[in-house]
């Protein structure tokens, strides 16, 4: 009873969970909307978090763990992980408010558009369109138009509609705005990280049984086992990033508009989704096929693994985008036959991102499942495995239980390398063509459209900038990350280096 | 060696027509050539007779496996799977969309692809080595430290910022070389400046960790530590003993792409305009050219496996004790 103890709990919270979304949803006219993309996001969060609890138990599991918790850069690296994980799980729940009931109307209809949480927290942001582009920070449009000043027409810039609205006199004002409202946004940080650090000391000091003062220190001078210090910086940083964020993007375009007059701030938020979507979604897909097909190869050899081998061997060949080309053209002319699948535009294009993941999946399942081959090759000749087999231990449950957690290190070596990859991968496939929709807001998307701007003058530089920043400290922070897994999973590299 | 090299492609048989009938399943099963046709002539306002006047100009007409209703006789050469899938195996590509031949097409835009791969990856293994035997020499110092980071930093941008960054910087505020496009003989050199420039320094970053650690692995081995006990300078010891040997592993893994240098390289070709097999493939995916695309999935991983055969040669040259095909 006590081994499930912790499963318990995690049930019981994944109940209350539901439990108390069902009863907001019922409270506040909203009807919720899980899609397919939604659903798999789900089941990965709660396949990790079964993962912790197995490895919290394990001796072998915590220990890699514990080593990579140590290192300074890559827990900075979490923490920043952290924070694009918490925007794009609040942007994978989605609902559809209820529309004003009419007089005499029993039922409830709810309105076509989609909304997820992200959309309630930035509504500010998705709300305030401009008519075109716009640069950051400024006040007015990025094009002339003719106006009307003082009952002549005049071609000029006119006022944008939100960027900058309060201020009476935007060339003289615009920068005391600027630095008051970020000085706001310093204060408001370093107040709330000045809480979230006496917290910090609080709980650590429980643990350690010392007093807050000095547990705070041992964080202050970085004495702590783990690098709390530099995890709380981070945090700090990224605190600081919120508030200006918060303050001066109710009141400025931050990062300016696009074509339609859209914040480029929200779609490059928006964006986080689809790239971690595509980073994790992928190798979930793929990898039981891998693993199941690795394992067996390995294991079984002779014509099992003649076959797995060829179906491999034959997928390596086609060059991988020509694959994804070919996969995704003919998804293409499907959709475009059988409109009456796709109920509304963002059923379809959750529809094509998940297909992109299987395809990439299938794409990119076969380097893990060479390697899970040759490693299962090696396995299968140890002692303990072939006295498995001398007892009469039915084949799958010596892959299963025996081979299966001796190759794990290399599925999560494998997960954690390919995620920075695949978030990279969707900004050049959408340039092709065969990324996701073109309706779906991600960073390729974003990087396409501006890419036809470059040409304009004075040039439209903002959405390709918020774009490529927001990729970069993605994909900067997993390839970080994924070091520190590597090098305390891969058995080839030395601790104590 | 003879031997082996025919069953090696013996071998390889099967990969081409599994690839071949993964293409054509993809293809025309699917989705049959009348969604095709109705993609190509727009879904709505459609008729019937467009629809098969279409598919007659492009061969599409027959049935897939087995015409019983055959002019000539042969239920099974008049089909699509035989005129459309079996005579790639001849390299009979057919003709794209406009009409034009595809095989040709090929033969002339191979050479702008070579034209910039191949100095790309000369320049680019020059430089990977440079900078890799760099952190090797200043191996766990700060240098060393830094150099890694600055990899990581350089992996963790994306391709395409490098492309549009340095045709912003390059030829649009500095005017060296024209923003894209191509011309032959010795004028191409302006315009294939940048693009290798571009992709050299896009793939710096992953290639100059890799080279890192094979010399690193290579730096621990007895013989170096020998060669150090004999009194060798550091840098003899480097430069003599382990770049020597450190190619090795470093080289035979560029065998393996070397064929496949003449698809050349996608994205760096559509931004620069350069008429080579890259651009070709992007043109016909962004068209939606089925002909096109069946035929670069059939080069690419005919091109693949030449490149594998080569591979398996290039171990036997630089290390006898490997011998191929005998037991």
């Amino acid at each position: 009873m006590k081994a499930f103890g912790p499963y318990i709990k995690l049930i019981l919270a994944l109940i209350l969970i539901v439990f108390s979304a069902v009863g907001i949803a019922q409270h506040t006219d909203v009807q919720l909307k899980v899609l397919w993309t939604d659903a798999l996001v789900y089941l990965l969060v709660i396949a990790l978090l079964l993962f912790a609890i197995q490895a919290k138990s394990k001796e072998h599991l915590r220990g890699p763990w514990r080593h990579i918790a140590r290192r300074r850069i890559a827990m900075s690296a979490m923490v920043v992980l952290m924070f694009y994980v918490a925007v794009g799980l609040l942007d994978s729940v989605h609902f559809r408010k209820a529309l004003e009931r009419q007089a005499g109307q029993t039922q409830v209809h709810y309105s076509g558009e989609v909304l997820s949480l992200l959309d309630v927290v930035a509504t500010a942001l998705r709300e305030r369109q401009e008519t075109t582009y716009s640069a950051p920070f400024a006040t007015h449009a990025y094009t002339k138009e003719m106006l009307e000043v003082d009952g002549r027409q005049v071609r000029d810039f006119p006022r944008l509609n939100y960027g900058g609205a309060h201020l009476n006199n935007p060339e003289e004002d615009k920068l005391s705005d600027i630095v008051a409202n970020s000085s706001i946004a310093l204060l408001e940080a370093l107040l709330t990280s000045a809480f979230f650090f006496y917290i910090l000391s609080v709980v650590l000091a429980r643990n350690r049984k010392t007093s807050v003062r000095e547990q705070a220190i041992q964080i202050l001078r970085f004495r702590t086992e783990l690098p709390w210090m530099i995890m709380f910086l981070t945090f700090m940083v990224l605190l600081l990033c919120v508030f200006l964020i918060i303050n001066l993007s109710t009141k400025y375009h931050v990062f300016g508009t696009d074509k339609v007059g859209q914040d480029v701030l929200y779609l490059a938020l928006k964006s986080i989704r689809t790239g971690l979507v595509i980073g994790t979604l992928t190798t979930l897909i793929m990898l039981p096929f891998a693993v199941m097909l690795g394992i067996m190869a390995g294991y079984f050899r002779g014509w099992v693994d003649d076959v797995i081998q060829y179906i491999y061997t034959t997928l390596n060949s086609i060059p991988g985008v020509l694959l994804i080309a070919a996969a995704v053209l003919s998804l293409q002319v499907y959709m475009e036959n059988h409109p009456e699948m796709f109920e509304t535009l963002i059923d379809r294009t959750d529809m094509r991102l998940l297909f992109l993941c299987i395809i990439l999946g299938i794409t990119s399942w076969t380097g893990l499942c060479r390697l899970l081959r040759g490693e299962t090759l090696k396995v299968s000749q140890v002692d303990y495995v072939e006295a498995a087999t001398a007892f009469g231990v039915r084949h799958f449950n010596i892959m299963t239980r025996h081979i299966l957690p001796n190759v794990m290190h290399i599925v999560l070596i494998a997960v954690v390398i390919d995620f920075s990859g695949l978030v990279l991968a969707e900004a050049v496939l959408s340039y092709i063509g065969i990324g996701v929709d073109p309706a779906m807001i991600s960073w390729g998307n974003m990087i396409n459209s501006a890419r036809l701007e470059m040409a304009r003058d004075p040039i439209v530089w903002w959405s390709l900038a918020a774009a490529f920043v927001f990729m970069f400290v993605l994909v900067l922070a997993a390839n970080l990350f994924s070091d520190a897994v590597r090098d305390a999973f891969d058995p080839r590299v030395s601790r104590s280096q | 060696m003879l031997a082996y090299l025919v069953r090696r492609i013996l071998y390889a048989l099967p990969i081409l027509i599994g690839v071949n009938l993964l293409t054509f399943a993809l293809f025309f099963v699917v989705n049959k050539p009348d969604d095709m046709a109705r993609m190509h002539l727009g879904v709505k306002h459609v008729t019937p007779a467009a629809i098969e006047r279409w598919k007659q100009e492009h061969g599409y007409d027959k049935p897939l496996f087995y015409n019983p209703a055959s002019e000539t006789g042969n239920a099974f050469t008049d089909t699509i799977f035989f005129t459309k899938s079996v005579r790639l195996f001849i390299f009979d590509f057919g003709n794209a969309d406009d009409g034009r031949n595809i095989t040709y097409d090929i033969t002339q835009r191979m050479w702008p692809s070579l034209a910039i791969a191949i100095p790309t990856l000369l320049v680019g293994l020059l430089v990977y080595i440079t900078f890799a035997m760099t952190l090797a020499f200043f191996r766990a110092t700060y240098i060393d430290y830094a150099g890694v980071i600055l990899a990581v930093v350089l992996m963790s941008i994306s391709g395409l910022f490098y492309i549009i960054g340095g045709q912003y910087l390059v030829s649009k505020l500095l005017h060296l070389v024209p923003i894209s496009g191509y011309a032959t003989g010795l004028t191409a050199i302006k315009f294939l400046i940048l693009p290798v420039l571009i992709g050299v320094i896009g793939s710096i970053g992953s290639n100059s960790r890799w080279y890192r650690t094979i010399f690193l692995e290579e730096i621990n081995k007895d013989y170096v530590r020998t060669a150090r006990a004999k009194g060798l300078s550091e840098r003899v010891v480097l430069f003599k003993h382990v770049l020597k040997n450190a190619l090795i592993p470093i080289l035979t893994g560029i065998v393996v792409i070397l064929p496949m240098l003449f698809m050349g390289n996608l994205i760096l070709e559509s931004f620069f305009g350069v008429p080579g097999l890259g651009s070709y493939t992007i043109d016909a995916i962004r068209q939606q050219d089925f002909a096109i695309v069946r035929a670069m999935v059939f080069l690419g991983s005919v091109l693949y496996i030449i490149g594998l055969i080569l591979t398996d040669i290039s171990y036997t040259i630089v290390d006898p004790r490997i011998r191929l095909g005998g037991s």
